[in-house]
């Protein structure tokens, strides 16, 4: 930034508002943290303070682990966000390839039908996919998870990675019609190591609402066997009863992983959001 | 072995023509080129050749044999992007050679063609590194060096060198030329740039809106345009259009004279008029002028010239060198 148009002040609202936001943001995640490891007692009576010696207690998370089944809703969660994730980027991104670069009828149609579903939740649809599940006889299964999440995130990657796939250049794509790479080998080997940034995006974008989901698995899968996690912790909030401590490891535990793939994804995110911005 | 006929060449987008029926034959060996202002429709044709795009109707033969629906990488063709379209993650040598690889050719042979064409171009210390550690010009040899790998029967250059500076474009040019003589292959090649046509060309199709308006070796288009268009296109700077009526020839419409095909003296000759402005280039000496009976006129001089705005001349046309045009714009006979 030049310093003729940067002033003292100016610089000090932006980072107040930033630093405010950031730790509003924050503050609940440092809670469920420190909360999770004191005891029961602790939580109540002084739920902002860390955890001292005397207060410190891992019994949260001898409950979630000791529980055993904690391994396979970790898995299934796992399972599910992986495949949806993999599902959604390669679809999206053939779908978005198609709409950016072949001109046929009802291109423009197609795109605004398929825009439309990021408008309309597809909560919405509930009891219809339940219907259709059942029918399909996919209730309890994984696989209703993977394929509702997959429709679920398919819409977004599209919208962006069309628009990301508009921005690769014709004549590289055309250097490969004449160097002989088939359609399938442009969009695989030259469009989309080009697009990295913006699967990124898509990635992150599509991961944090599957895995954070209550609802589908609630609805599609709560049996034993396939409970994710955000569902597998439910069985500690009880009507009259609710085991804090191992509510709060529970979710603890939660956050971990979607950090570990955060990190992976966000080198290329940072680039792919500023690619439209800073050139 | 190359040469390309096309016929009756239609391209439209929904009611738009782009391409308004071109005809033309191309001989094995010929250095064509195309040249227009833009959006005349020279790179559709060009995409149209190469089978990037195909034409509404009309047919693409090489070598005699209908191309319609080859695709492109079948064609025999080869082409060089003004964006030089590299591909970013793979080596120059990869480069070079993806198109040998993709048409299931023995490594060895790979090699030994990339090899070759990496030492015509000077380009061997670089076939390691990725386009993004090359300079404007070296991208644009890999570009070319990819096409000669190919070993095409046709060479198709979209605008190689609009991306380029000067001292490159003029360096590149000449590297094009030594190309052809000593390939000897036929090049087909884009350009806006009048400069380039006339000087690598020996045959340049001139096109305008979708039409072939005149097809010459370069000196032919200079010396004797068939229309208007050809005249002002063809010669830097433009040359100077005169209505007819105004210098008493009541046969053509417009007259037009070369502003090198001029004279100038302060003492006497056709056309007396003031100096509006001079532009001196050392070499050439460009002098507007505002003339009694032939209006604006520019007129250019070789050496330099001491005129000076307001200074009163006499500009003479050097006998036979007006070019007549009718009421068609169609030169007069």
């Amino acid at each position: 930034m030049s310093k003729a148009r940067d002033s003292f002040l100016r610089t000090g609202f932006v980072h107040a508002a930033l630093i405010a936001y950031t730790l509003v943001s924050l503050f609940p995640v440092f809670l469920t943290i420190i909360n999770s490891f004191k005891d029961r007692n602790a939580i109540f009576r002084a739920p902002l303070t860390i955890p001292t010696p005397q207060t410190f207690s891992l019994i949260g998370y001898e409950t979630v682990l000791g529980q055993g089944d904690f391994a396979t809703y970790f898995q299934n969660s796992f399972i599910v966000t992986i495949v949806s994730i993999a599902l959604v980027l390669l679809f999206g991104a053939m779908a978005a390839f198609a709409l950016s670069e072949y001109r046929f009828r009802g291109n423009t149609v197609m795109g605004l039908y398929l825009a439309i579903g990021i408008m309309i939740p597809i909560r919405l649809g509930t009891v219809a996919i339940l219907q259709g599940m059942v029918a399909a006889n996919l209730v309890n299964t994984l696989t209703a998870l993977i394929l509702v999440y997959t429709a679920q995130g398919l819409p977004l990657a599209i919208f962006i990675l069309s628009e990301f796939m508009r921005t690769v250049s014709d004549d590289l794509k055309n250097a490969g019609r004449i160097d002989g790479l088939s359609e399938y080998s442009i969009f695989f080997r030259l469009v989309l190591p080009l697009v990295r940034p913006a699967m990124a995006t898509v990635a992150v974008f599509t991961m944090i609402p599957i895995w954070n989901d209550l609802w589908f698995p609630l609805i599609l899968a709560p049996a034993e066997a396939t409970k994710t996690v955000t569902l597998g912790s439910q069985i500690f909030i009880g009507q009259f009863v609710t085991n804090w401590n191992a509510v709060l490891a529970a979710l603890s535990l939660a956050i971990l992983p979607v950090l570990v793939l955060y990190v992976i994804f966000s080198r290329q995110l940072i680039r792919g959001i500023t690619a439209g911005a800073v050139k | 072995m190359g040469s390309l006929q096309l016929k009756s060449i239609r391209k439209a987008y929904g009611s738009h023509e782009v391409l308004k029926g071109i005809d033309l034959e191309v001989k094995d060996g010929e250095f064509v080129i195309f040249v227009g202002p833009s959006g005349c429709g020279k790179s559709t044709l060009l995409r149209t050749i190469a089978g990037l795009e195909d034409a509404t109707s009309g047919s693409v033969q090489i070598d005699g044999t209908e191309v319609g629906h080859v695709a492109p990488a079948k064609r025999g063709i080869a082409m060089v992007f003004q964006s030089y379209a590299l591909y970013p993650h793979l080596t120059v040598k990869d480069n070079m050679g993806l198109g040998l690889k993709q048409a299931g050719k023995p490594k060895a042979e790979i090699e030994d063609k990339v090899g070759k064409a990496a030492s015509m171009l000077s380009l061997d210390p670089y076939l390691a590194r990725r386009p993004a550690e090359l300079s404007g010009g070296q991208r644009q040899r890999v570009a070319i060096g990819r096409a000669i790998v190919r070993e095409p029967k046709l060479f198709l250059f979209d605008e190689p060198l609009s991306n380029l500076d000067a001292a490159l474009r003029v360096n590149t040019r000449l590297e094009i030329a030594r190309l052809h003589r000593s390939l000897k292959a036929t090049m087909i090649y884009v350009t806006h740039d009048q400069v380039e046509a006339m000087t690598l060309a020996d045959k340049i199709v001139v096109l305008n809106a979708g039409q072939i308006e005149q097809i010459g070796s370069p000196m032919d288009l200079y010396n004797r345009p068939a229309n208007v268009f050809v005249a002002g296109f063809i010669g830097s700077p433009q040359m100077n259009f005169i209505e007819g009526a105004r210098l008493g020839d009541t046969s053509a419409k417009t007259i037009g004279i070369r502003p090198e095909h001029m004279a100038l003296s302060r003492e006497s000759g056709d056309w007396k008029g003031k100096v509006v402005h001079v532009e001196h280039l050392g070499a050439d000496t460009i002098v507007y002028i505002d003339s009694e009976q032939a209006g604006t006129i520019t007129v250019r001089l070789f050496g330099e010239h001491r005129y000076a705005p307001d200074d009163i001349v006499y500009a003479t046309p050097t006998v036979g060198s007006m070019h007549r045009f009718g009421d068609d714009d169609r030169v007069l006979a």
